[in-house]
Order: structure tokens, then sequence, then C-alpha cells
């Protein structure tokens, strides 16, 4: 059976896996829709949570990033872990007490103005469709490799593949769905990382292999990769080189964001108790740490294993591997399979029948090239975003192996995109709609303007999925912090000051927005279009704070203005205090009231 | 409310516990893993430095160290303060 045979079959396996859980599991009134009927288990919840978290930004991208820039890439590892220290202490419990469905009637309730839960609507619904662009992304790099054709049209058959799965079921279908694609994602992701943790350094257990020795040199493995990655001219693996202050600040907006959106937050609604929501937190990042504390060793030794595969002599001294090689010898195949989806390239540029991948931009190695009459790095293009993917062909494992991974990538870019659009349709049918434009808009036709919503949040996100812009990773970092300067600290402002009133949050949440956004655009392109941008990350308006890192700025802005424009306006009422004095305990929790 | 005293007194350790647990979690991350980093440069682990090992691994255990004692702790603390759900 050939390679391509196989993942139609894993693939294929998995989705009739989720579908008869959909089909099982359909929802019917829109309460089941939204919460699940509140009848989930923490440990349950948790894994669900953890599926509709990591997304194809941490399957199919965080490595990669990891792996082509070392420790200065850990902001993702640190920034999407300690978000939820922040979830589980600062809303988590009291969201589950307010007990309503969803993150926009907490705020047009606690700030008794249908404008907040308006412009609170608008900020969730900026930040998801951000984050779904970053998912399609991987979506089409997933689905562009498995189907072995372009990354566009994997793009496109993709998006069709996400509207039917999300149309499907509503949370509860969602729910059971999503443990069966965390098993099935954490499987793909922690299968290989051990084969090759064995392979390299005789641990099975990938987050102690980083840290063991190299089997074939004797030598600790990141010493090893360090002296490999400088020889080739590349910073060295282990060292922090990134501005500081500017990582500080991803970091920060990493986190913050994590706690402002809506589809994880959504989740803390569904489980019974206020005790509950605190556990949950803490199984579900129980469930994203098996995958986070396996990323950076699957990065670290995927980059040994590229740099040893193209100079698979010992090193430049032993010289680089030919383009013979890369056609005729099996371990290569990966290459010719991903030079189909666009994503990886090579060039032998000076003709010497070998190809030569070196940091051309580094003063030493040029004139080394010079010496050694290379003409630049001949390994012309790889995609971060297909490290993890690709991974496992490229230590040579099983077949079986690499159709398990297809199916988790495509498994965790799915399962996080069917939760945002539902968190987008929600916004729209349940907070727009009946919330504002139409309250007495039937049940039929909210389930029916749910499912609008999310075509038109998909046609969005593909058409700018297709010229995205950055690593899917990277797209997804500025949702959270699109999230982190609106969502975030009008939650928590809410539940832990009596103060802040109804012009001052909603000030804050649109200055918070509006300076991020602006800030992000002036980088990235208005509305992300390409070419349309003033500045660029390498050299940003301020200082030098990138447009991924201003979320944790948006979010001091959002406090600041709060903070001002409540004491210039009218106290909050005596019945709101109290309002938020009852969320603050859970006692009298009990089931969650629709209005 | 009838029992604010004792709402408030519930408030006021809540908060605590939420700032300690606050700064652990900040020391960790944006302490050891990068702004404490050179400080820590001596501790060797595994081919490079204390500081690499928090920023991406140690810190995440933290993480779930902090949630699951705050999960315990404020159960407690409802219990104590006679606020649980039932």
């Amino acid at each position: 059976m050939d390679q391509f045979t196989i993942n139609l079959l894993f693939v294929g396996a998995s989705f009739a896996l989720y579908i008869g859980i959909a089909i099982w599991a359909r929802a019917g009134s829109t309460s089941e829709f939204y919460a699940a009927g509140r009848g989930v288990h923490p440990v349950t919840n948790g894994m669900a949570t953890a599926a509709d978290w990591m997304s194809a930004a941490s399957f199919i991208s965080m490595a990669g990033l990891i792996a082509f820039t070392g420790y200065d890439n850990s902001s993702f590892l640190m920034g999407w872990t300690g978000g939820y220290v922040l979830l589980a202490l600062l809303l988590a419990p009291y969201l589950r007490k307010f007990g309503k469905f969803t993150v926009s009637e907490f705020i047009g309730d606690r700030f008794y103005s249908p404008t907040a839960r308006l412009v609170a609507v608008v900020c969730l619904i900026v930040a998801s469709t951000t984050y779904v662009i970053g998912q399609m992304t991987g979506v089409g790099v997933a689905f562009g490799r498995f189907l072995e054709v372009s990354n566009t049209t994997g793009l496109l058959i993709g998006a069709c593949v996400v509207f039917a799965y999300a149309v499907f079921g509503g949370m509860k279908g969602v729910t059971y769905t999503q443990v069966a694609q965390y098993v099935v994602l954490i499987m793909a992701y922690t299968i290989p990382a051990i084969f090759i943790s064995l392979q390299l350094t005789g641990n099975p257990i990938p987050a102690l292999g980083l840290f063991g020795d190299h089997v074939a040199s004797g030598e600790p493995l990141l010493a090893k990769l360090d002296a490999i990655v400088t020889e080739l001219g590349f910073n060295e693996y282990t060292t922090h080189h990134a501005d500081t202050l500017n990582m500080v600040l991803f970091t920060l907006s990493l986190m913050i964001g994590t706690a402002g959106l809506p589809h994880v937050i959504m989740r803390f609604f569904t489980v019974p108790r206020v005790a509950d929501a605190r556990w949950s937190a803490g199984w579900a990042l129980v469930f994203i740490a098996l995958l986070y504390l396996t990323a950076p060793a699957v990065g670290a030794m995927a980059r040994l294993n590229i740099s040893d595969m193209m100079w698979p002599n010992g090193g430049i001294e032993g010289g680089a591997v030919t383009t013979q090689q890369i056609e005729e010898e099996k371990r290569y195949d990966w290459m010719a399979t991903w030079q189909k989806t666009g994503l990886l390239d090579w060039e032998d540029k000076n003709g010497d029948g070998k190809i030569q991948y070196y940091n051309d931009k580094n003063a030493d190695m040029q004139a080394m090239a010079a010496e050694k009459g290379w003409t630049g790095n001949e390994l012309t293009k790889f995609n971060r975003d297909i490290l993890v993917l690709a991974n496992p062909e490229i230590a040579n494992l099983p077949s079986w192996v690499i159709g398990l991974v297809a199916a988790g990538g495509l498994a965790a870019a799915l399962s996080t995109a069917a939760g945002l659009l539902l968190a987008i349709s929600s916004a729209v049918s349940h907070d727009l709609i009946k919330g504002s434009l139409n309250p007495n808009i039937s049940e039929k036709g909210e389930l029916l303007s749910a499912r609008i919503a999310m075509a038109v949040a998909i046609a969005v996100a593909t058409y700018l999925g297709l010229n995205p812009p950055g690593f899917a990773a990277q797209t997804v970092a500025l949702a959270f912090g699109l999230a982190a300067a609106s969502i975030f600290p009008a939650l928590m402002m809410g539940i832990f000051s009596t103060k802040i009133n109804n012009t001052g949050a909603v000030a804050g949440m649109l200055a918070g927005l509006g300076v991020t956004l602006v800030y992000i655009f002036l980088h990235k392109g208005w509305f992300f279009v390409p070419g349309t941008n003033s500045f660029t990350d390498a050299d940003p308006l301020l200082g030098t704070i990138k447009s991924t890192s201003f979320g944790a700025i948006g979010a001091m802005i959002n406090f600041a203005v709060a903070y001002i424009v409540t004491g210039m306006t009218k106290p909050t009422p005596q019945h709101i205090k109290d309002l938020v004095e009852s969320v603050r305990v859970p006692k009298g929790a009990g089931e969650a009231q629709d209005h | 409310m009838a029992d604010d005293s004792s709402n408030n007194a519930y408030w006021s350790a809540n908060v605590r516990i939420i700032l300690i647990s606050l700064v652990i979690w900040a020391l960790v991350s944006f302490g050891f893993g990068i702004l404490l980093r050179p400080m820590l440069s001596g501790i060797a682990v595994g081919g490079t430095d204390l500081g690499f090992w928090f920023a991406q691994q140690g810190s995440i255990l933290v993480f779930l160290a902090l949630i699951f004692f705050y999960a315990w702790r404020m159960n407690k603390l409802d219990a104590e303060h006679g606020v649980s759900e039932e």
C-alpha cells in the first residue's frame, strides 16, 4: 500500500468516527446547541477544551517556529499555557457562577448596557475571525499534503469540510467529537516524537530526551544542535537573541489573550458547578501540557535531523547532500512530496550537483561560500508550517505513523475551527440578533442565522487565508493580541471591581481594540490585504514592539481608559454592585438561565 | 446581602491567594524563563542552563501545580466560609 492510501485510510477512519459521534449526539434545542445542557464532567470538559484550544497553530505550526528560532520562541510555550492560570484564577469560576451562555451576555449585564454587549460582540467577532484565518492557513497545509495538491487547492477543499463539519452539530456534538479529536491529535503528536526521541537520545520521553545525550555523538543533544546550527552560520539554538522587551510583551499578550478568547471561556459555562470550573481549567492544562511539553523536543530534534540530512557526511567538511541522493534515496522522498505543495523547494544555484543549506546572510558564511564556490543557500524554501507534518517522514518512520500525523493535523485544525465558528455564530445569532436587533426571533430563525454567520465567517477567513499575514501560529498570535486588548480587561474589571461603570467599560474596550487593530493593520496591511502596510515587524513603529506583541499594551490602554472614564461619569448603581458581590461567591450557582 | 462581613473576609482571602499565585506565575515565566535567565546561567541542565529549561518545560509544570493548588485551596475556603454550592 502506498503512503497516499494509508493517509487516506487514517484520515477517513478518524472522520467517520467524528461524524458518527456528531450524529449520535445531534443538537436539538438552542440551549443544547450552545452549552451542551451543562452535563459535562470536568475531565471530559478539560479534554474537549484542550482539543478546542490546540489548533493548527499548536499542532502544525508552533514546533516549526521553535525549531527555526530556538529559545527566542519559547514565548509560544509559556504564553499559551500561562494563560490558563489567569483563566482559572481570574475568570472561569465567576463566569460559571454568573450562569449565562456567552461572554458578551456577562459584559452586557455586568455593565448594564446593551451597547457594552454590542461592543463585546464586535470584539469577539474580530478576534475570532482573525483566529480562523490562522486555522485556514494550517488547514491548507494539512489538506495540501494529505491530498498531494497545491496549498491553495488544499485550503479550498479544507474550507468546505470545516463548514460542513461545524454546521452539522452544536456544542454537544462538538464536545464529544472533540474528546475523540483530542485522543487522535495527542497520539498523532506524541507517537512520532517518542520514536524520534528514541532514535536520537534513547529516551522514550521526548521532554526528557531534549535534555538528554545525543546517542550518535555522546554529547548533550542541545549542545550538539548548537554546534551544528552555528557551523551553518545560524544563531545558536539555546541562546537568547531576541529583544527582551518584545519577548516579555509577546508572552504576556499570548497569556492574556488565552484568557480572553470566547471559544475557550465558553467551555467553562458547560460544567455543572463552580468548583468544577476551577478543576476544569486544570484538567484542560494537563491535556494541553502533554503536547506543549513535547513540542520543544519535536522542534529541536527536527532541526537536528534536517541539518544532518542536508549535510549527511558530518557537517560542512564532509560535503552537502547531492541532488542525486535527493532524487534516488528513499529517506529523501519527503522532499519531493512536499515540493508538490509549493511549501518546500531547493535549487542547485551553482550547478555543482549538491544542495548547500546554510545562512547566506551571515558575513563569515559569505566569505566561506566565496571560497568554496557556493552562490547562496540552496534550500530555497522551507515553510515553517510543514515541519510537524513532515517530521515523521524526515525521521523515516513507518508509514502508519505518517498517516496518523495527517489525521492528527486535520483534527487539530478542524476542532478549533469548529469551536471558533460556533463562538462567532452564537455571537451573531444570540447576542447580536436575539439580544438587540430582533428579540422576538423564533428558535428556528436563531439557528438559521447562526448557520449563515458561520458561512460568512468561513468565506472571509478562506479568502484571507489564501494570503495569510504570517505562518499559522503568527496569525493566531494576532488574534490573541486582539482578545487580550478587548475582552480580558472588561471581564476582569467586571469581576474584580464594583466601580467600573458602563461608559468606562465601553470606552475601555473600544480604545483597547481600536488601538491594537490599527497597530496590527499598520504592520500587516489594512484588513490584512498584503502591501497596504506602512511598517514591518522587522522595523516596527514603536521601538522594538512587534504587532504580535501589542496586545499587552492594548490591554493596559483598555484598563487605563476604563478607569479614567469611570471617574468622570455616573457611578455604578447598587443593584449592579450586588450582582458583582453575588458572582464572587459560589453559593447558589444552580442551573444557567437563558433570558 | 445578609452575610456581607463573611463575604468580605472570604473575598479578601481569595484575592490574597490569587496574588500569591500570580507572583509565582510571573516569577517562573517572565522571571526564570526570560529576565532572570542570565542569573541562572551557572546551573547547567542537559547541554544548556536552568533558564532554558524553565522557558520550555518548568514554567508549564509550575502553571499546572498552581491551578490545581488554587482549585483545592478555594474549594476548602468555600467550605470554611459556608459559601460552597451545596
